[in-house]
């Protein structure tokens, strides 16, 4: 059980005991939180001896008397709220008058009690500022976890953009200082190297400004009604060079038309990460599929190659961001490990989803599911 | 320069082809001969034929530890050759590790341990001190 530390301010011995055996025999129950929560129940008989005490050990739930004898309960109130803006404050006033309820609304309370009240009214206050509470907290923390993931993400590109710009730095030097004295072949192989990681940071920089213009959503959504079997058309035009390199062949099956409300940009995205994908991890001379079905409101794209395929383990860790697969077989080929992250973001814009099914040496197959029928814009 | 027969021999272990090639340039310019291997598998296979000098390993290839089996390897059929472990670990995890103190040697089975980005000069110092030349 999670115990609310709870103080109870008013010059009424009667009140502050009453007070206190309700609420350290009361639990309660929220929906959204797994744990009961009860009441750890302090007591204070004036604005400054409150004050004190906040001080040493802040309370969550604060219930304040209005009228205290030197210091009041405004003031007290006025005092926590310029320190504290998480602690709920419940004020007690015997003068039920709506003006004192407002001003010490307007002040930070979140509600208030009037004198006299029954355990019941108690209850039911105290119950609905702990809601208030909790819900606040998950709030915060979402936002802080938010925050971190965004922290971590901005450390490993930082890292991600670092390793080529050290590879190509360390050539140059090399070269610069002819280490290789007038082995020409040797420099073109680090002119060639160099090169290559160029292309590669440039493809990670496209790769981030596809997922930036995604996750900020600043650019407007452009939802019509689109074929989707031309979009398809024009993503195996953009793998067909890096395909012909390998002698791969890369098929598309499906009915012409097929009609979904699309953001085209995001659907060729989709395809050209899969596509791109099935070619690369693929093997010399084997064969791409994009099977493309329309069934009621969803629109299915599978891709399935004939590659290198992925254990059971590799499949599990393979959506998240920078995320790459680490062995002989992925040893050389080129990639900052955020299409796949990409793909199921736009999945999720879609209410859809995206799987994989592989078998190491034999092939895999991508399926990302979309709902067709979003509203246009 | 020394001539080919004399010349000795040094196994450089890493998964990063461009570290390799740029290793490979420097050390070839000092004197040495490089054998790579991209792999610690690949590596395995090679100690079974060549004896070298020297074995410059990094740290994480296939394996999060392959650097520190392969020098266990090295070590156990090549006794007396000095063994550095390169690795970027430290810049990466703030994992903080090196072979100086004996309670640390007798458990990574290196001689010295250089955390990556390496530079050259330090290097070639080392490997000069560790073949006591
Ligand atoms: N069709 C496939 N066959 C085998 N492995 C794959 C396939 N598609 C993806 N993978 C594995 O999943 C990892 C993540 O893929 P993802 O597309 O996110 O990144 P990437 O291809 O490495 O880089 P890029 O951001 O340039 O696309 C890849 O590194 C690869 O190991
Ligand atoms: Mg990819």
């Amino acid at each position: 059980m999670q115990k609310l530390q709870t103080l109870v301010v008013d010059d009424e011995p009667g009140m502050r005991l009453g007070i206190r055996k309700v609420l350290s025999k009361y639990t309660l129950k929220l929906p959204d939180v797994d744990e009961e929560i009860g009441f750890e129940v302090d007591l204070a008989e004036s604005g400054e001896e409150a004050i004190e005490k906040i001080g040493a050990n802040r309370p969550d739930v604060l219930l304040l008397d209005y009228k205290l004898p030197s210091m009041s309960g405004l003031e007290v109130l006025e005092k926590v709220r310029a320190e504290d803006s998480e602690m709920v404050i419940i004020m007690i006033t015997a003068y039920a008058s709506l003006d004192t309820a407002v001003s010490a609304i307007k002040r930070g309370a979140f509600d208030f009690l009037a004198k006299p009240f029954e355990p019941a009214e108690l209850k039911k206050t105290v119950s609905k500022a702990v809601q208030n509470l909790i819900l606040a907290r998950q709030v915060r923390k979402l936002e802080r976890e938010k925050h971190q993931v965004r922290f971590q993400f901005i450390s490993v590109l930082g890292h991600e953009l670092k390793s080529p710009l050290n590879a190509i730095e360390g050539y140059l030097n090399i070269m610069h200082d002819r280490i290789a004295g007038d082995d020409l072949g040797s420099y073109d192989q680090m002119i060639r190297r160099s090169q290559v990681r160029i292309q590669g940071m440039r493809k990670m920089i496209a790769d981030l400004l596809d997922l930036t213009r995604i996750e900020s959503g600043q650019k407007k959504r452009e939802l019509s009604e689109q074929n989707v079997f031309t979009i398809a058309k024009t993503a195996l035009e953009t793998v067909q060079p890096s395909a012909d390199e390998k002698g791969i062949t890369v098929n598309l099956n499906a009915h012409d038309p097929i009609m979904m409300n699309c953001d085209s940009g995001e659907i060729e995205i989709v395809l050209n990460n899969l596509l791109s994908n099935g070619v690369k991890y693929n093997r010399e001379n084997g064969k791409v599929d994009l099977v493309i079905k329309k069934n009621k409101n969803l629109v299915t794209f599978s891709a399935t190659d004939t590659g290198i395929g992925m254990t059971k383990e590799e499949c599990d860790r393979l959506f998240g961001e920078f995320v790459r697969i680490k062995n002989a077989k992925t040893r050389n080929i080129l990639g900052s490990g955020l299409g796949l992250s990409i793909v199921k973001k736009i999945a999720a814009m879609y209410s859809g989803s995206v799987s994989v099914t592989s078998t190491p040496d034999i092939g895999s197959t991508f399926t990302v599911t979309l709902q067709s029928d979003l509203p246009i814009s | 320069m020394t001539k080919a027969a004399t010349k000795k021999t040094i196994l450089l272990v890493d998964d990063d082809i461009d570290f390799l090639i740029q290793t490979e340039a420097v050390l070839q310019k000092d004197g040495f001969q490089v054998i790579r291997a991209e792999s610690q598998k690949e590596a395995e296979e090679l100690l079974q034929n060549i004896k070298p000098d020297l074995a410059i390993l990094d740290l994480m290839m296939e394996n999060f530890d392959g650097g520190f089996a392969l020098a266990y390897h090295v070590k156990k059929s090549n006794p007396g050759v000095p063994v550095i472990i390169c690795s970027a670990v430290t810049s990466e995890t703030g994992m903080q590790f090196d072979a100086s103190t004996e309670e640390e040697r007798s458990w990574i089975k290196a001689d010295l341990f250089i955390p990556k980005p390496i530079r050259h000069e330090q290097l070639l110092r080392e490997i000069h001190k560790l073949l006591k030349d």
